[in-house]
């Protein structure tokens, strides 16, 4: 065990654990955030994905005594009911979701990229989400939201 | 106003109460059935506050044993109540499948409760119910006829007087109604609908997409412990021995769980629970032995005992073969394919003091209970189960078995404990939906008509839903000593009626049978024989669980029938079609995709790329919602990878409770269709099950070319309504194989269409 410092969503946190226990356990176990689920807890599916300075990764295999310091952002670290983030408006907007397990990993991700690449093409956003999988298969409708979040931030 | 005594408050209402036809409420019912689907439980589904609660501020509490699953059962049902009630849908509350407080509603499944199945019965009609008791009470207190009351948004008044007014919540004040569920309470019809019939979005959403929303895995219980299951290494092995004292460094350890064969672990931290499950020491003996997959379909056919049944038999169908112009035959092949959840399972089990309280992902809370206190040796009365959302499940995954595994752990740490699944554990242990092999001959005459259908199927089975009293028909259960249901074996009888539930009988027979015809179509000659075999692995319900299979089939083979007598695919199912609603989704499928009347295949066009269109439909269950899908694609002869490029779905569920959480359902349904076809199969070898993780079973990512999917809704609204959940994902497989066909000329008899399959079939065409 060790004492781990942690800035997730703009709070500071002290947490006194192994030091190779994934990200995930301590977002969900000792912090309580609900935003970041165990979908696989090997890196494959996305739905424990957070934004670290900017950059999806995946908190399942990421070792908590990697992130000191480092500024981690979770979907409800992103917008709030009240203020929710124009990408989780697009979401909304379009009624892109069914059961909501694989949120983190679709909207985290198109985040990072649409930051990062304000102009995506097609193949960017496929190249992006590759990695993300959603089982209810609302393909359609949350590419249409990502889209729409392009738009309207490039306007 | 003054309160009400109960008395008085009945008395207020008794007009209602003779105008029941309280002889059907009194009939005796059959052992544990309540009306409408229900069960009897300590939560009477006779009595209207077993449903309905109004509060003094007029908000309206609505209690239901259905689930939201994801699939948007949430939203729905409160629509349901505000019409019926008349109130603005915010001021709905829905409490959704908690043991303590939900009447007994069985199972939420994907058929029979999707979200517009619910119009005519159960919660529909408790509003309906209370919307008349209220309207009494509201005559009483204003002084006027109720035939002079006019309701909007929770308030009563004279339509003579509009002064005289009074709100739900000063009729009720949070009193109980004390009323029987009435039968005959006016249910308003479509054409009344202000909510329902709406695209009202998901009450959820917000919290959905801003993470605020308590899924299971969320689920804190002051105290609460960890735990993990250890699975056998093998199918079927048994434990010998556990070494507890591998796990003894590993700090937080504070238990090793053995329970016959199932073995789990619980520590202070979830880290620490992982390494323990992960390095305990146990040994089995046996098991394995599994059958060598590729030669699985051909065992299945000679697999005993062997439960067998015909759905119809107009017993003339060799003489008809005989007599035909010519006979086409095939075999069809679909695998074992997993619920494989984005989330692997996860529950919160608290069992002390001999009650136990169970946060369960489970799609039958009741159900669940009773399961759990048999595990565990309590009456039922002392479990609670309380259904909180899991990942989306599509039928039977693992969310029976993990509720049983944290009852378990707890049980014997006696602490509350949260089990989350691996992704592994729940791969080769869930409950796979069915492999299937299916014979099937059709007959034309020289006009190309067909005159006789024989189908004939083998499928495995081991364990089901558990029910109310089999909890070995999930892992847990089993390796905790309880047996699960086995296939019997019983010769097939004479059929007393035809019904097709599970569509093993395609929608072009006749379905006569002692003179009543009730398939959707016109061939008279018709024999479907099912034979139900032992499975090694366990099996259940998967989103149109036999649906999908059997019509993959009947589609694809009736397209084979098509271009046998070189008819246009559209045309020649309309040719054999009676039912009316199947006719017509086909129809506007058609039109909507532009459907060019040829027979397949497309005339060759050479070169690497091949582009084609395919058509599939089905009368789902028989009689519960109707569907026909146009495919498009393209096929690149070189490496066999097939690109859907479009769907064009035409729907029917009769009246459209919410048209666009219908087409996000047709839609999501739709493609996971695609990816069921064109990848999902659960593999194995003679130990084990090999399909692990994403690397090995393989479902679309979101980074694909995704298809455009258009949907036609055609909103009937003059009859009963049907489900909606499992009928668009049931036509996919056969449209798209359709479609390559088309574009190609090679036909796939199985699933999933993977490249090399594909390749393997061009390379047979090419050498015809």
């Amino acid at each position: 065990m060790s004492a781990i410092n942690l800035i997730v969503n703009g709070h500071a946190y002290m947490v006194d654990v192994d030091p190779a226990t994934p990200l995930l356990y301590v977002l969900s176990d000792d912090l309580h955030l609900r935003g970041p689920k165990f979908g696989c807890g090997l890196g494959q599916c996305g739905a424990c994905t957070v934004l670290v300075q900017g950059h999806a990764i995946r908190s399942c295999v990421t070792q908590v005594g990697t992130m000191k310091g480092a500024e981690i952002t979770t979907l409800e670290g992103l917008g709030s009911i009240d203020r929710p983030h124009p990408l989780q408006q697009a979401f909304i907007d379009e009624q892109a979701t069914q059961c909501g397990f694989c949120l983190s990993g679709v909207i985290l991700e198109a985040t990072a990229l649409v930051d990062a690449n304000p102009d995506p093409s097609d193949s960017d956003i496929q190249q992006a989400l590759s990695g993300v999988l959603c089982r209810c298969f609302v393909h359609t409708r949350m590419l249409r939201a990502i889209k729409r979040y392009a738009r309207e931030k490039k306007a | 106003m003054t309160a009400l005594s109960r008395r008085e408050f009945l008395q207020a209402a008794g007009v209602l109460i003779v105008s029941y036809s309280s002889a059907s409420l009194l009939e005796p019912l059959a052992f544990g059935q309540g009306l409408f689907d229900t069960h009897v439980s300590h939560v009477d589904p006779h009595q209207l506050d077993s449903w309905i609660a109004i509060a003094a501020d007029g908000t309206v509490t609505a209690y239901t044993g259905k689930c939201e699953l994801g699939q948007g059962m949430l939203t729905a049902q409160s629509q349901l109540v505000a019409e019926e009630l008349s109130v603005p849908l915010a001021r709905v509350r829905l409490i959704q499948c908690d043991t303590d407080l939900c009447p007994d509603q069985g199972t939420t499944s994907g058929s029979q409760s999707s979200p517009v199945n619910f119009n005519d019965r159960n919660l529909a009609q408790a509003a309906a119910t209370a919307r008349e008791a209220l309207l009494g009470l509201a005559a009483t207190k204003l002084g006027v006829p109720a035939a002079d009351l006019a309701i909007a948004d929770g308030t009563i008044m004279a339509k003579s007087d509009k002064t005289k007014r009074v709100t739900y919540g000063e009729l009720v004040a949070g009193r109980k109604f004390n009323l029987p569920l009435s039968t005959t309470a006016k249910r308003k019809t479509a054409g009344e609908w202000k909510v329902l019939g709406t695209p009202a979005k998901r009450l959820d959403m917000a919290a959905m997409v801003t993470g605020q929303l308590e899924y299971v895995h969320n689920v804190y219980v002051p105290g609460m412990l960890h735990g993990r299951v250890v699975r056998p290494p093998r199918l079927g092995a048994t434990l010998v021995d556990v070494d507890e004292s591998s796990v003894s460094r590993i700090p937080g350890v504070v238990k090793v769980v053995v329970r016959k064969n199932f073995v789990g672990v619980v520590a202070e931290r979830q880290w620490q629970a992982a390494q323990a499950a992960q390095q305990l020491k146990a040994q089995w003996s046996g098991g394995g032995n599994l059958p060598v997959q590729g030669e699985f379909y051909d065992r299945l056919r000679t697999m005993k005992p062997s439960r067998d049944a015909f759905v119809v038999n107009s017993k003339d169908v060799d003489e008809k073969f005989a007599q035909a112009a010519s006979v086409i035959k095939a075999t069809y092949l679909h695998p074992y394919q997993a619920h494989a959840s984005l989330g692997a399972s996860c529950a919160v089990a608290d069992v002390r003091d001999g009650k136990a309280t169970i946060w369960s992902p489970t799609q039958s809370v009741y159900p669940t209970r009773s399961g759990v206190a048999m595990l565990l040796g309590l009456p039922p009365e002392s479990v609670r189960v309380i259904y909180t959302r899991g990942s989306g499940c599509y039928g039977l995954n693992a969310a029976d078995a993990v509720s049983y595994d944290a009852a378990l752990l707890s049980h014997a740490v006696g602490r509350p404990v949260r089990v989350q699944l691996t992704r592994q554990d729940e791969f080769i242990s869930e409950s796979y939906g069915y492999a299937y092999v299916i014979d099937q001959r059709i007959g034309v005459d020289h006009e190309g008509t067909i005159v006789a259908w024989d189908y004939e199927a083998w499928w495995p089975s081991l364990g089901f839903r558990p029910g109310y009293d089999k909890p070995g028909n999930v892992i847990t259960g089993f390796l905790a000593g309880f047996e699960p249901e086995r296939v019997t074996g019983q010769p097939a009888g004479e059929v007393t009626a035809f019904q097709n539930r599970i569509n093993p009988a395609p929608s072009y027979v006749a379905g006569c049978v002692g003179g009543n015809c009730g398939g959707a179509g016109k061939v008279r000659s018709e024999r479907v024989l099912e034979h139900n075999v032992p499975s090694p692995f366990f099996t259940g319900p998967l989103r149109a669980p036999n649906r999908v299979q059997n019509t993959f089939a009947h589609e694809s083979f009736i397209d084979e029938a098509a271009a046998h007598v070189k008819a246009d695919p559209v045309a020649y199912r309309l040719r054999h079609l009676r039912e009316e609603r199947l006719i017509e989704v086909v129809r506007q499928a058609a039109k909507a995709a532009g459907w060019d009347p040829r027979p397949s295949p497309k005339p060759t066009a050479s070169g690497g790329s091949a582009s084609g269109r395919g058509i599939a439909c089905v009368a789902y269950s028989g009689n519960n919602g109707y569907v026909a899908t146009v495919a498009e694609v393209e096929v690149d002869r070189g490496t066999g990878q097939v690109r859907v490029k479009r769907f064009v779905v035409a729907h029917d569920c009769g009246p459209i409770s919410n048209p666009d959480g219908l087409k996000n359902q047709i839609e999501g349904g739709t493609l996971q269709g695609m990816s069921r076809a064109l990848g999902e199969e659960v593999s194995w070898d003679d130990q084990n099950v090999t399909s692990v993780d994403w690397g090995t079973y393989h479902s679309l990512p979101l980074g694909f070319e995704v298809p455009a999917v258009e949907t036609v809704l055609i909103n009937r609204t003059g009859v009963p309504a049907t489900g909606a959940g499992e009928t668009a994902i049931t036509v996919v497989a056969a449209a798209i194989g359709n479609a390559i066909f088309d574009a190609t000329g090679a036909r796939i008899r199985e699933v999933p269409f993977t490249p090399e399959r594909i390749k393997t079939a061009l390379a047979a065409t090419a050498s015809q």
